[in-house]
């Protein structure tokens, strides 16, 4: 299990070093450099300029000095917030979008599996019709799409909730930005868990412990739930990913200052570092979380681990 | 009670054939009105009618959706954004298609060091924020209508790799190749008669299953204004004018809205239903 | 009164019936086979009994067990009578155990659920039972996984899985069909040491495994009891017809009618053949090593070995469908290029094959004229179209399948028609020689027998030269005129098939002889039971490869190996040929 641990983690390193150099390369690609769009600056300024930010060294040295700071934590100075720096821009607005994430996460995936594992045993009954209904509609509406309109009728019309965050204050403020967040998750975790579940179900070691007298209850929680886990263990990488996307849209239409509102507004800002940054930061999170579930996926299936 | 039973597949199996016709049929129809009815209407996706700014929608006037904000005709505008959404989204998962097959169909047929290689970068770009370094490419390579497709196309085709690359890996071991082989079948023929037919199935369903994928990231990224440019528009276009105009014409964001929803879930339906089809084939 | 008593038990599903009026006992302490060729519903039985058809069965009749009714009776019912009183062990341990679960715990829980003892006792009573169904070194073993135990282990552990809460009776489905022979009668052994007065309901395809372990005997066709009585008496005097031809069929190691020898122009000669491959993180996997042999103008040279033996890495090696590391492949005297591909045509027409899987050997895309006319669209692209399949219909006759086929895909075929158009694929060419890899080891007795008959004839008729793959010696001894034995990797034994069998002069195979089932209750059991099992092509032991294993062993064997010595018709490689008298 330590070797098992040590090669993933060793394999997480290139991703990282690929979305890094990416990264850099692209912003660094750009037709044009970040102030160019505004006026027209004299000579001697623009080399100052280019000089603060390192602009004027080769492009190996930029690299370099990048990485070195980053790995100290340190992003660099943001373009366009001219007294902050990117550490701190990010710094400032990662805890909420944190809070966010965990809290959609964590429904995401009590709520789904809750409601696979519910349909599989009562497959094809009315409940796992509703069930399957329900998620084939969740993976289809995009968060854009449902966050608003929850909006829409939760908020405006029937004046249940808090519709933006300014105005609000407490735990309320959170529910339709995180239900928002999770139920596309939900729905697609809900999936495979029926699916999954439904297939080890029908596995022969599955008779074999029915045979051996072990009632539903046991069957499931000894034999079955451990391996129908599996798949959505391989799915914790891709669903923060897609949490961490609806986060950029999800923070925009509730006004809430976390790292996706950054994100948006440095893109279209052309903030550079400021986006560099926090490419490298979601990079991170996803990484990690990949390495999370390849350790979790080693704990339950000894044939990997031994391989 | 755990109950494992096969005469719910047949039963199961119809209701699928069921699923895909329907389906099929309700994304042919808004394909053919997307593009036919445009030309029929009296508007056009430009012209602003002054007197009806954000009119509601209705039978009697002559915007059957409404207007927007600026008194353009929502219904011909949707149109429009349902032509760009599924162009974008067909084009794109044409990109990953190709990309995919030919990665996978090369890592899996000539197999050993090449292919172990070949895996390993699809490992390693499978773990990328994606769509973090494609709004990146759109911020530095300013908002190119064509960059849209390759760059969407660039995020899915790993998948298709990955299946197009174990299909062929265990195709290439089954016994009829090696039948084929021993009497001397020359390599083309091979791959023409015993490879590629088995792989058009798995191919076409994944294909299916691409491009909802693709429009997804097609909406979110027109939505989040780095898209599609203003006055062309595309569905994540128009649900992002309607999400500001909600509280005075939901219909701005409730038409485009559920329309993307509706065009997503049937192409999702579509795939499953495909899939679970083949998945039948596969095991007699 | 008797423990378990069926009353005109029906199952079906839709509208097909798999089980039909079916009524019998077995009595306590006793041991039944239930025997029957695929589809005859034997598996159905031993579900139905334990409450485990699918939920859309439908069953009639009735299923007592020392007086409740099982059939219908509810789940909770069923759970304390299954495992406390019958037990089943399932064909594949490798899937009928969970693989994510220590063995210890998976075992240890039917304890603990049954509220027999608590979990520290469970635990105790796993390590006991674990070593006395013969799992070496116990207490390490109940902390593996299924994975990380040879397939023998494993069937042992499914074993003392189903007898460990003593059981009235025990229902073995198939319990040795998916182990090697040597491994299969150390595990039939076991059951009938272990049981003690457990009952025990054997359900097989193998008549040879009825005759040696059953007193009573049940024979199932399709769905129907068609003969049952004590095993003496089906075997000595069988009623129905179906029976007999099973007994017909039943492969016999000591049968009088084999093919006699032949005394043709060696056709085909391979010296000094290894094969290695690339085996991730093990480096070189030796498959095989030094193999000669020789197959002369009809004759049909078999060639057997448990797992791990190479016989298949051999014959695809002679035939250029893999790469071979060191020797020589010649035909009519010329040496052969080593690739398939490099060959020129003349060759390749005249080496054809027959896979193992008989669904798995033909394109599920193309259709029967088109897979049998594809060796003729390569070499004969002159023939019309009307010609080629006219070729096609006659070949499919000779090999007993009519005109109708021509159009079916292969989902519409059962096994045994497969098998034919695969073969008529790889004749068409009238090819010189024809090798089939375990061609009939997927088919039920009376098909394979028909199937056997078709290659004789054609051999008679045409001269045809077969190399023959198969792990069953009974096959062996009914169609091969000599016998190559390969024991991991290199030969064991080659000898021509009357003197292989009647007089074998390497230790191993007689372990093989002695370990195939006897279709007969009245011979002896064998003397010589094999112990262990094969060891892995990884880390082959040294000297003599069979040393560990083999009753015969001197200090010698483990550090030199023997050297394959004879004349041309009879080769042996064991320092001690010489001595024994096997
Ligand atoms: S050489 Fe020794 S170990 Fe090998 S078979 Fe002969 S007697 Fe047995």
């Amino acid at each position: 299990m330590v070797k098992y641990s040590l090669r993933r983690l060793l394999g997480a390193i290139p991703t990282l070093m690929v979305v890094v150099v990416l990264a850099f390369l692209l912003v660094h690609a750009a037709p044009g450099g970040p102030f160019d769009s505004e006026r027209v600056l004299p000579e001697a300024i623009k080399e100052n300029i280019d000089k603060y930010y390192h602009l004027d060294e080769p492009l190996p040295q930029q690299f370099f000095r990048y990485i070195s700071n980053v790995v100290r934590g340190d992003f660099g100075p943001s373009y366009r917030y001219r007294d902050h720096t990117v550490t701190q821009l990010i710094a400032g607005s990662l805890p909420i979008s944190m809070l966010l994430g965990s809290l959609a996460m964590l429904l995401a995936v009590v709520v789904g599996i809750a409601a696979g594992t519910v349909a599989a045993l009562r497959q094809n009954s009315v409940v796992d019709r509703v069930v399957m209904a329900f998620a084939m509609t969740g993976i289809s509406i995009p968060v854009f799409v449902i966050a608003p309109v929850l909006v829409l009728f939760l908020a405006v019309k029937l004046q249940w909730l808090p519709a933006g965050w300014s105005g609000s204050t407490g735990a309320a403020r959170l529910l339709l930005p995180v239900i928002s967040l999770a139920l596309p998750q939900i729905a697609y975790i809900a999936r495979l868990t029926r699916a999954s579940m439904i297939d080890v179900l029908a596995s022969p070691f599955i008779r074999t412990a029915r045979a051996q007298g072990l009632g539903t209850y046991a069957v499931i929680r000894y034999h079955a739930l451990k391996p129908a886990m599996l798949p959505i263990v391989s799915y914790m990488g891709p669903a923060i990913a897609g949490i961490l996307t609806g986060s950029v849209v999800v923070e925009q239409i509730f006004g809430i200052p976390g790292v996706g509102q950054f994100f948006v507004t440095g893109a279209l800002n052309r903030d550079y570092t400021l986006v560099l940054g926090i490419v490298i930061v979601y990079a991170v999170m996803i990484v990690t979380m990949n390495l999370i579930a390849d350790l979790i996926y080693g704990v339950i299936d000894p044939r990997v681990r031994y391989r | 009670m755990i109950t494992i039973s096969t005469a719910s597949n047949a039963i199961g199996r119809a209701r699928v054939s069921r699923l895909i016709s329907i389906s099929g049929g309700i994304l042919v129809a808004i394909a053919v009105i997307a593009i036919v009815v445009p030309w029929l209407s009296p508007n056009n996706y430009l012209d602003t009618d002054f007197d009806n700014i954000l009119a509601a929608p209705g039978l009697a006037g002559a915007h059957l959706f409404g207007t927007d904000d600026l008194g353009r005709d929502l219904f011909v505008r949707t149109m429009m954004g349902i032509q760009v959404t599924l162009l974008v989204a067909l084009v794109a998962s044409f990109v990953s298609l190709v990309i995919g097959v030919l990665y996978g169909a090369i890592a899996g047929y000539v197999g050993g060091r090449v292919d172990a290689v070949m895996m390993r970068i699809v490992d390693t770009l499978y773990a990328l924020p994606f769509i973090f370094i494609v709004i990146l490419l759109m911020v530095v390579f300013e908002r190119n209508f064509l960059l849209i497709f390759v760059a969407i196309g660039a995020i899915n085709w790993l998948d298709m790799a990955r299946i197009v690359r174990g299909q062929t890996l265990s195709l290439k071991e089954k016994e009829y190749v090696e039948a084929a082989r021993l009497t001397g079948v020359s390599t083309p023929r091979i791959i023409l008669r015993h490879i590629v037919p088995n792989l058009i199935g798995i191919v076409i369903v994944y294909v299916t299953l691409t491009i909802p994928q693709a429009i997804l990231v097609e909406s979110f990224l027109s939505f989040l204004g780095l898209g599609i440019q203003e006055p062309q528009t595309s569905l994540g276009a128009l649900v992002d004018a309607g999400v500001n105009q909600k509280e005075n014409a939901a219909w701005m964001l409730l038409i485009p809205g559920g329309l993307l929803a509706l065009i997503l879930m049937c192409f999702n339906f579509l795939g499953d239903g495909l899939r679970d089809l083949f998945d039948a084939r596969q095991s007699p | 009164m008797s423990l378990l008593n069926i009353e005109s038990l029906s199952v079906s599903y839709a509208d097909e019936k798999v089980i039909d009026r079916l009524s019998f006992c077995v009595n306590t302490g006793e041991s039944v086979g239930l025997v029957g060729e695929s589809g005859s519903g034997k598996t159905q039985t031993a579900l139905a009994i334990l409450g485990l058809l699918p939920g859309n069965a439908k069953t009639a009749g009735s299923i007592s067990f020392d007086g409740k009714e099982l059939l219908g009776a509810p789940e909770q019912e069923l759970n304390r009578i299954r495992a406390r009183r019958i037990s089943i062990v399932f064909q594949d341990p490798m899937l009928a155990l969970n693989p994510y679960l220590r063995i210890g715990e998976q075992i240890g829980r039917i304890l603990i659920a049954h509220g027999l003892c608590g979990g520290a006792e469970a635990k105790e009573r796993v390590i006991e039972m674990l070593n006395a169904v013969g799992l070496p070194d116990p207490e390490r073993q109940s902390r593996a996984y299924p994975h990380q135990l040879s397939g023998g282990m494993r069937q042992r552990a499914m074993i003392a899985s189903a007898l460990i809460t003593k059981p009235d009776l025990l229902i073995a489905d198939e319990p040795t069909t998916a182990l090697d022979v040597t491994v299969q009668a150390q595990i039939l052994e076991l059951l009938n040491a272990i049981r003690k007065d457990t009952a025990l309901l054997l359900i097989t395809h193998d008549l040879g495994v009825v005759a040696g372990h059953c007193e009573r005997m049940l024979v199932l066709e399709r769905g129907r009891l068609i003969e049952s009585g004590t095993t003496r008496e089906v075997f000595g005097a069988p009623q129905h017809a179906h029976t007999k031809a099973m007994l017909e069929a039943a492969p016999r190691i000591r049968r009088g009618d084999i093919p006699s020898p032949v005394d043709g122009e060696v056709l085909l000669k391979a010296d000094g053949v290894s094969v290695s491959y690339r085996e991730a993180g093990h480096g070189q996997l030796h498959a095989v090593r030094d193999v000669d042999l020789t197959l002369k103008r009809g004759e049909t040279l078999a060639i057997v070995g448990e797992s791990g033996s190479g016989k298949s890495s051999l014959v695809r090696a002679i035939l250029g469908l893999i790469p071979m590391r060191a020797g020589t492949v010649s035909f009519y005297g010329e040496t052969l290029a080593k690739e398939a591909g490099a060959r020129a045509a003349k060759t390749r027409r005249d080496l054809q094959m027959v896979f193992q899987d008989p669904v798995g050997s033909l394109n599920p895309q193309m259709s029967v004229v088109d897979i049998v006319r594809e060796p003729l669209l390569v070499h004969e692209p002159l023939l019309t179209n009307a010609e080629g399949v006219q070729r096609v219909s006659e070949m499919l006759q000779q090999i007993g399948l009519n005109d109708v086929f021509l159009g079916r895909y292969p989902h519409e075929l059962s096994g045994g028609q497969a098998q034919r158009v695969a073969i008529a694929r790889a004749l068409i060419l009238k090819p010189k020689v024809l090798v089939c890899d375990e061609a009939v080891a997927a088919l039920d007795g009376s098909v394979r027998e028909q199937i056997l008959d078709r290659l004789r004839a054609l051999q008679a008729s045409s001269g045809l030269s077969i190399l023959f793959i198969s792990h069953d010696l009974g096959v062996v001894r009914a169609i091969s005129h000599r016998v190559l034995v390969m024991y991991l990797g290199r030969l064991a034994e080659l000898a021509d098939n009357e003197s292989l069998f009647t007089r074998p002069q390497h230790p191993y195979t007689k372990a093989l002889l002695d370990a195939v089932p006897v279709p007969d209750p009245n011979l002896p059991r064998k003397e010589y039971i094999l112990s262990g099992e094969v060891p892995s092509i990884l880390t082959p032991p040294s000297g003599c490869a069979f040393h560990p294993r083999c009753a015969y062993a001197v200090s010698r064997c483990a550090r030199e190996r023997p050297a394959a010595l004879g004349t041309n018709s009879s080769v042996v490689a064991c320092h001690r040929a010489d001595e024994l008298s096997l």
